[in-house]
């Protein structure tokens, strides 16, 4: 039983990095305006927020079955408070942190016609600073994480969310940058 | 009293997603702003249609630039839930 609760929490924190991967890509497309092939921008946005909740949920399980299991030796304090755990404290350290964040991220974003654009957006910007934690997290106290396969997969991936901050920051990551440009100087 | 959709220009940058939400009522001008087919451009009628689209477009618009105003009863302006 233990076994099988380790294995799933393994699999689970990768598959909710995956998505949060995905997640952090369509929020930068989502925040440039701009349509994918066939998909509307709305519906990009709909994706975006669909495929966060569903990474929170697998990080969900993935914390709850990590608790469960006596291997990982996690408790609840562990959970919430970064960097006194007994396992390589600071790499799991980092894992509390960045479900920390999320929790921030989430609660904001689905609170966001309460609490303004203001201070949502002051939140959501700590994204940008949770997913690469997230990953050497998963890199420093992961069994797999410095495996093969998942490097490859890791190298892959700051790659797109480089290239995506890359693009973020040009000059014509909006649609509207060339309409706009000269306009309204 | 019918329900018009109510755009803040304060806020609106032009992201487009209530113009695609929204086609019969909202076209797009040049630089990416909503432009009401007809009427009035800042509070725009909604037909009982476009109600549901309209609630959409409020929840998802990127800048909290739209709201509702007017319907009578129950209508805060904000949509239920998110
Ligand atoms: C309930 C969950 C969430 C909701 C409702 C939500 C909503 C949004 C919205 C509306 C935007 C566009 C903001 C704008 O255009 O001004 C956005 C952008 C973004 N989101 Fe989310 N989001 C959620 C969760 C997340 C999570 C968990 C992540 C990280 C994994 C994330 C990463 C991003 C990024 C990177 C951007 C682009 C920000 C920028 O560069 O300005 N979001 N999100
Ligand atoms: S969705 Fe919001 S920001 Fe985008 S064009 Fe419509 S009102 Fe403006």
């Amino acid at each position: 039983m233990d076994e099988a609760l380790w294995a799933f929490g393994r699999v689970s924190g990768f598959v909710s990095l995956a998505l949060f991967t995905f997640s952090v890509l369509l929020g930068i497309l989502n925040r440039s305006g701009r349509r994918l092939l066939v998909l509307p921008r709305f519906s990009i946005s709909l994706l975006h927020r669909n495929i966060a909740l569903l990474a929170t949920v697998f990080l969900g399980l993935h914390v709850g079955s990590l608790l469960l299991d006596s291997y990982a030796k996690l408790n609840v304090i562990d959970v919430l408070v970064p960097f006194l755990g007994a396992y390589r404290p600071f790499w799991q350290g980092l894992g509390t942190v960045a479900l920390d964040l999320v929790a921030a991220v989430v609660v904001t974003g689905l609170l966001r016609h309460r609490l303004g654009q203001r201070t949502f957006k002051a939140i959501h910007w700590l994204t940008y600073a949770m997913w690469p934690i997230a990953l050497a997290h998963a890199i420093g106290n992961g069994t797999d994480g410095t495996g093969k396969w998942f490097l490859v997969l890791a190298v892959a991936s700051v790659a797109a969310v480089g290239g995506a901050v890359i693009w973020r920051l040009s000059a014509t990551f909006l649609e509207t940058a060339k309409a706009r440009e000269g306009g309204l100087r | 009293m019918s329900r018009t959709l109510h755009i803040d220009w304060t806020k609106c940058d032009g992201r487009g997603l209530c113009t695609e939400l929204l086609p019969g009522l909202l076209g797009r001008d040049d630089w990416g702003y909503p432009v009401a087919r007809r009427g009035d451009r800042t509070d725009i009628a909604i037909g009982r249609d476009d109600a549901e689209a309209a609630d959409e477009a409020i929840k998802l618009c990127p800048k909290l630039a739209l709201r509702v105003v007017g319907g009578g009863a129950g209508s805060s302006g904000r949509p239920a839930g998110c």
